[in-house]
């Protein structure tokens, strides 16, 4: 079934918080739903559908729709990390194409960072019964440890250097310096990402996203309904995801889900990358940007490197506009997941309701990518593409 | 309870892995565990697509057929990639190795100056005690470096 046209965002809203230790996670998960609706002009007397993950207290739908008080005709809590939010927009697109909801709500939200955790250098044990945890649990895997060692695969295959994949950082800190909310807004130099501390080679810190509280939420409804709300119409007219993991000892460890999920997307849409106005791309680590960009299509196989360099991804200065908000790098990043902000801010630029200096002129077309859980030990992927009516 | 298993000497003369929990928790590859015991890295290969894979399970994730059996593998591979924690105390090297028989492999590489390391470097397995009881195939270079 193509879902082009069938679902429309009404409803975007980023948490302004970064640091919430005296709120609970059940409180941002409501907070976010309750903007999000106000976006739409729509309550929660109004949602019969509801999407989270495994963020949301409890691992299941069940215990935040009772806390917000949901009647619901259609729940799911489909979990694959980071990108669960853009997969559930999918999955939202179709409950609605087939009429099992009207009105889908998707909220995440976390605290990491009030509760201090280590997200990128500390490993954390998986639970014994997870099939591949016998076999790398003893190597304390950390997520810098695996995206240091794809990072260093792409330079040795592609020749990608050091100083082309700062370019992805800077680029973040231009976006970010517009941003009120952003945690770090003071823009970088390519030398002070490359003279950043080592912390798991050849990342350094300033190749790896921030460690934020807060969340967000989406709102989708059928286009009938979105045309009588006040807000501008954005379609969701293609998407994409897949799950891509150990692969029985044959990974790749330079290629993305995006290669799957992103071709899917654009299938359905029926545009190419060179249609796109504005692209959202979940930067965990900055090389997962110049991947990711290589797998959706926007240049080849290993011209990821080149592609970011000299500003090519700042708003106004480059050829594609890239996480005008400031992304993962340096804006936002909730609870280690960063695919929902991503969809958030492809729906300001549709709207024309981005910052006034990085909004996109006349952005019509805008694509939201981003990976969940971690490559090689498990990873997912999923593309969405949203069209201003 | 704890004071049974301290004292209990065949329990501390058996093979470390019958306590682990991670390697309890699937009975289906106790052959590896109790090669790796005597230093033997074992493959599930399928005998429908002749294909080893990893890490071993009761199916083939290539072919989907359940007609596997564990062969030796030779313990030798190259280093694919690998990242040294620095960060970490005491710093480790944690790498994809490729065996020669084909399937990569998540582990430490041991025994090595981490700045000597090179992708496509040749390694050999070297097992070690996880803490929780089980051998696991770490690598090393195979010549000294």
């Amino acid at each position: 079934m193509s879902l082009s046209a069938s679902a429309c965002i009404v409803g975007a809203y980023e948490h302004p918080t970064r640091l919430a230790p005296d709120k609970s996670v059940a409180q941002l998960h409501a907070e976010c739903a309750l903007g999000a609706l106000q976006d739409a002009g729509l309550s929660l007397a109004d949602v019969d559908g509801y999407f989270c993950a495994g963020d949301a207290p409890g691992l299941s739908p069940l215990y935040m729709a009772d806390y917000m008080g949901l009647k619901l005709k259609w729940y799911d809590g489909t979990e694959s990390g980071g990108c669960s939010y853009l997969a559930h927009i999918e999955h939202a697109a179709a409950a609605i194409a087939s009429g099992h909801c009207s009105v889908a709500l998707i909220t995440l939200a976390g605290k990491p960072r009030s509760s201090g955790q280590a997200t990128g250098t500390a490993f954390r044990a998986p639970p014994v019964d997870r099939p591949e945890a016998a076999w790398e649990t003893a190597f304390k895997w950390t997520i810098g440890g695996i995206y240091g060692m794809m990072m260093q695969r792409h330079m040795y295959e592609y020749g990608t250097t050091l100083e082309q994949i700062a370019w992805v950082k800077v680029a973040a800190s231009q976006h970010a310096q517009h941003n009120p909310n952003a945690l770090l807004r003071k823009p970088v130099t390519v030398d002070e990402v490359m003279a950043s501390p080592v912390i798991s080679d050849p990342i350094r810190r300033l190749d790896c996203c921030v460690i934020t509280d807060g969340g967000g939420a989406l709102v989708l409804t059928r286009p009938e309904i979105a045309r009588t709300l006040k807000r501008p119409i954005v379609k969701v007219i293609g998407c994409g995801q897949t799950m891509n993991t150990t692969q029985g000892g044959y990974l790749d460890l330079t290629r993305t889900g995006a290669q799957i999920s992103g071709a899917a997307a654009f299938a359905e849409a029926g545009v190419t990358p060179a249609d796109i106005d504005y692209a959202s791309v979940y930067d965990n680590f900055t090389i997962m940007v110049i991947a990711q960009l290589e797998d959706l299509g926007f240049c080849a196989k290993g011209e990821g490197g080149r592609f970011v360099a000299d500003g090519n991804l700042i708003s106004g200065v480059g050829k594609l506009p890239w996480n005008t908000d400031g992304g993962g790098l340096c804006n936002n990043h909730p609870m280690n997941r960063g695919g929902i902000t991503k969809a958030i801010e492809a729906v300001r630029q549709l709207r024309g309701e981005a910052h006034p200096a990085v909004q996109v002129k006349d952005c019509r077309l805008a694509l939201a990518a981003g990976p969940g859980l971690v490559l090689g030990p498990g990873h997912a992927h999923a593309t969405v593409i949203l069209e201003r009516e | 309870m704890s004071n049974i298993s301290n004292t209990n000497h065949e329990q501390a003369q058996s093979p470390g892995f019958e306590q682990d929990p991670f390697a309890s928790a699937f009975p289906e590859t106790r052959e590896f565990w109790s090669a790796a015991e005597a230093g033997r890295l074992m493959l599930n290969t399928c005998e429908d697509c002749h294909r080893p894979h990893w890490y071993p399970r009761m199916v083939c994730p290539l072919c989907g057929s359940t007609r596997l059996r564990w062969q030796q593998a030779t313990g030798k591979g190259t280093l694919y990639a690998f990242s040294t924690a620095r960060r970490a105390t005491p710093a480790y090297t944690l790498a994809y190795v490729q065996l020669a028989e084909g399937p990569t492999l998540l582990t430490n590489v041991v025994e090595a100056d981490p700045d000597a390391l090179a992708i496509g470097m040749s390694v050999q397995v070297t097992f070690r005690r996880a803490e929780e009881g089980r051998m696991m195939p770490f690598f090393k270079p195979d010549s000294p470096i």
